[in-house]
């Protein structure tokens, strides 16, 4: 079911799942609870409305045409558009030279010791050789932690970018 | 070798499992976009396990931990690169690739560069690339249906055919995905638990071999009277004194013999050799033969820690330019799930990538005669007999051989999906019915390839393949998405000096192998060379022919690079295919299961 909503409005994607959980959080809410506590609903209530206009207003144009707008002049590239995208650009791929660069150091600086102290590549820790816990099983959860870093910082990026456009 | 019950089994099941699971989502493909791309809607968890699945190869599986054997803790960067490769293909490729809405990677470097004639080129780079990648999966599937069937071993390299074309023909893309996702868990299965019960049995003592030999500065020794079939002919380095008895071919009687230490003996195909308990093992020449120098990484010299250095590289960029991980991405919903998928890619990778270190590190001790033999793709299959003889040690063996086997198929599936992805849209119309056709030469081509061509090292001839990735696609996807100065002039000059020099080193190295291994290590592993010198040219060419940029760099830069939720994604599948009124079904989902 949810995921018919995802689909159909494709571009807007935040508004959708607020809407499919609202509507089925909401209905049984307000049927049980208003005869044994409805001071306790009432708080509920401003809550909500909101959201539902929130979701109601996603579509209608009110709302988006500022968007447009920004949108258009970004299609359109004029000079503020093609220096906002720039600048995202840059952005991304700082994100992404720095944390390339960050795993190569660390790891590509392995060999390197290794072949210049042999002392460092006898290393044992507890009776395992310490090469082999750095080259066999800490190389990945680096390359995993590094993924999600990047995956944070880019998203976050993006989300200031498309509140700049928004406002 | 004898027939394993038990391994006949487990291929059969996956055999089945994987037409079922194929034949079953193939019902629900129809269209263009179920063939190349299963319809964009493959969620990112989904989609992470079939990637993980298909890029788990017979080298993965097999040939890790037969690197691990040979070559010791050196050989553990293959697994690192192999990881690493998703890293760098998820910073700088993976959210804009999918925006770009390409249905392939010829398709993207059109989009972005606007020239046909470049397109081309990247169309026979991808079939190029698509076809070694697969020589070595038949060649694999057919060493390690040998291992444990006594079956010819191009038997196993044409099962896979047919069933791979099978299943690709009936619903491309669309039946493929599940069957990789399924795949991926099947063979973390399959090297987990034999990882465990092996660690299990080792440490507890109930075993056969000698515990803790790895910890003697010795070369290997044979645990148990051992005798020997030479398959190809090999020169084995001797570090003791060694008593052996040899059977040349065609004779009937041992002879007894004493290889002087120091000694390289060169032995014909079909020799058998017989070595008592307790004889150290002779190596063949290209592999370690001490064991303090196989616990100790960078013990062989400079040339080894600059190949090191290519293979880091070749592994690092090539990932992005191989065209099936790639044509994985497209069916993605959007560019920020084609980012959570690498993620979850790089989690389950790394989970896989522990136990085929493990298993080759246990192959030292109890299989050494793979050294004698060379054939250390092996090591995976015959370790759980040596350890655990007996009706438990085959069963482990038909376990391990389902996973090997569904190894073969996924990868060998992925690159056929894509690279008739590619035939079919650039050499045909893209309709179905093309890509059914495409599928069928496609497939022929690496089959009669994989019967007539010397098999070497798993890993080895993959990891040619990866440098030829990354010195023809990285630098024009690189440079592509994040800058704006890239011509197709550029582009191309980058991509064929790149890939001839890689081909080239393919050709030595392939000359020398039948002559007498004289090419330096350069030509077997030739990216620290090739890659830089393709990403120069690429930008040297591209600054010198400023006029050549494409006019719609900046709106095409915009739609690579503008988030999702603003909407300037365009698939081109809609723009060319017209497939628009398929997307009402799409809310279904039936795939998705």
């Amino acid at each position: 079911m949810n995921d018919d909503i995802y689909r159909h409005v494709e571009g807007v994607r935040e508004p959708d799942p607020t809407l499919g959980k609202t509507r089925g959080r909401h209905e049984p809410a307000t049927v049980e609870r208003v005869p044994p506590a409805p001071v306790e609903s009432q708080p509920e209530q401003p809550a909500k409305p909101p959201k539902r206009q929130r979701v109601v207003l996603a579509d209608p144009r009110s709302r988006s045409t500022p968007t447009l707008r920004a949108r258009v002049e970004l299609e359109e590239q004029t000079s503020w558009g093609t220096l906002l995208v720039d600048d995202l650009v840059k952005r991304q791929l700082r994100a992404g030279l720095a944390l390339a660069g960050l795993v190569l150091v660390v790891l590509g600086g392995l060999p390197l010791a290794f072949y210049l102290s042999s002392d460092f590549a006898g290393v044992h820790v507890v009776g395992v050789p310490l090469a082999w816990l750095l080259l066999g099983v800490l190389p990945f959860p680096l390359l995993l932690l590094a993924g999600l870093a990047y995956n944070r910082l880019a998203e976050r990026h993006e989300r200031d970018f498309v509140d700049m456009i928004e406002n | 070798m004898q027939l394993n019950p038990w391994a006949l089994t487990g291929i059969v099941l996956v055999a089945a499992m994987t037409f079922y699971l194929g034949h079953r989502s193939s019902r629900f493909a129809s269209s263009t976009h179920d063939f190349l791309v299963a319809r964009r809607t493959v969620r990112s968890r989904r989609n992470a396990a079939a990637i993980s699945g298909e890029y788990l190869s017979a080298a993965s599986f097999l040939g890790v931990a037969g690197i691990v054997l040979k070559e010791g803790a050196d050989g553990l960067w293959y697994p690192i690169g192999f990881t690493a490769g998703y890293l760098a293909l998820m910073l700088f490729v993976a959210a804009p690739l999918r925006r770009s809405g390409a249905y392939t990677l010829p398709d993207f470097i059109e989009a972005r560069l606007g020239s046909v004639a470049l397109r081309r080129c990247a169309t026979a780079f991808v079939v190029v690339i698509g076809i070694l990648y697969t020589v070595p999966q038949l060649q694999g599937a057919g060493l390690a249906l040998t291992t444990v069937l006594p079956v010819p071993w191009w038997f196993g390299a044409l099962a896979v055919t047919v069933l791979v074309a099978g299943n690709v023909l009936a619903g491309g893309m669309r039946a493929i995905t599940v069957v990789q996702a399924f795949q991926y868990w099947l063979k973390l299965f399959a090297l987990a638990v034999p990882a465990f019960v092996l660690c299990a049995v080792f440490v507890s003592g109930g075993h056969s071999g000698p515990a803790g030999a790895l910890g003697s500065p010795a070369p290997p020794t044979f645990p148990a009277d051992t005798t020997v079939k030479i398959e190809t002919d090999v020169g084995l380095r001797v570090t003791m004194v060694t008593p052996v008895r040899v059977r040349k071919p065609g004779e009937t009687e041992d002879r007894t013999v004493v290889w002087a230490k120091g000694a390289t003996e060169q032995v014909a195909k079909g020799t058998e050799l017989r070595f008592a308990a307790g004889t150290s093992v002779p190596v063949v020449t290209e592999a370690l033969s001490a064991n303090s120098d196989w616990l100790r990484p960078g013990s062989t010299g400079l040339s080894d820690l600059l190949q090191t250095y290519s293979l880091i590289l070749a592994t690092f960029l090539g990932t992005m330019g191989l065209p099936h991980v790639l044509v994985r991405f497209y069916t993605n919903p959007d560019g920020k799930a084609a980012r959570r998928t690498a993620v979850h890619v790089l989690l389950l990778l790394g989970l896989f990538y522990l136990f085929p270190t493990l298993l080759g590190a246990m192959s030292r001790m109890y299989v050494p005669e793979l050294l004698v033999t060379g054939q250390t793709d092996a090591a995976v299959l015959r370790l759980p007999q040596a350890v655990l003889p007996g009706v438990a040690g085959q069963i482990l063996t038909g376990v391990i051989m389902a996973g090997a086997f569904a190894a073969f198929l996924s990868t060998s599936s992925g690159l056929l999906v894509s690279v008739a992805g590619v035939v079919s849209t650039d050499l045909f119309k893209g309709k179905v019915r093309d890509f059914r056709w495409a599928t069928g030469i496609v497939a022929v081509i690496p089959a009669g390839l994989a019967l007539t061509m010397r098999s070497t090292d798993l890993s080895l001839s993959v990891g040619m393949s990866f440098a030829l990735a990354a010195s023809t696609f990285s630098p024009i996807l690189v440079l592509g998405i994040w800058w704006r100065g890239l011509t197709w002039p550029g582009a191309m000059t980058g991509m064929i000096v790149g890939g001839g020099l890689v081909v080239s080193a393919l050709v030595v190295n392939t000359v020398s192998g039948y002559t007498g291994n004289w090419a330096p290590w350069l030509a077997d592993q030739p990216a620290l060379i090739t890659v830089p010198t393709a990403f120069a040219v690429t930008v040297l060419v591209s600054l010198a022919t400023r006029a050549g940029r494409p006019a719609d760099v900046n709106a095409v830069m915009l739609r690579l690079h503008a988030p999702d939720p603003l909407g300037f994604m365009r698939d081109r599948a809609v723009a060319r295919f017209g497939q628009i009124e398929n997307r009402g079904r799409t809310g279904k989902g039936r795939h998705r299961k």
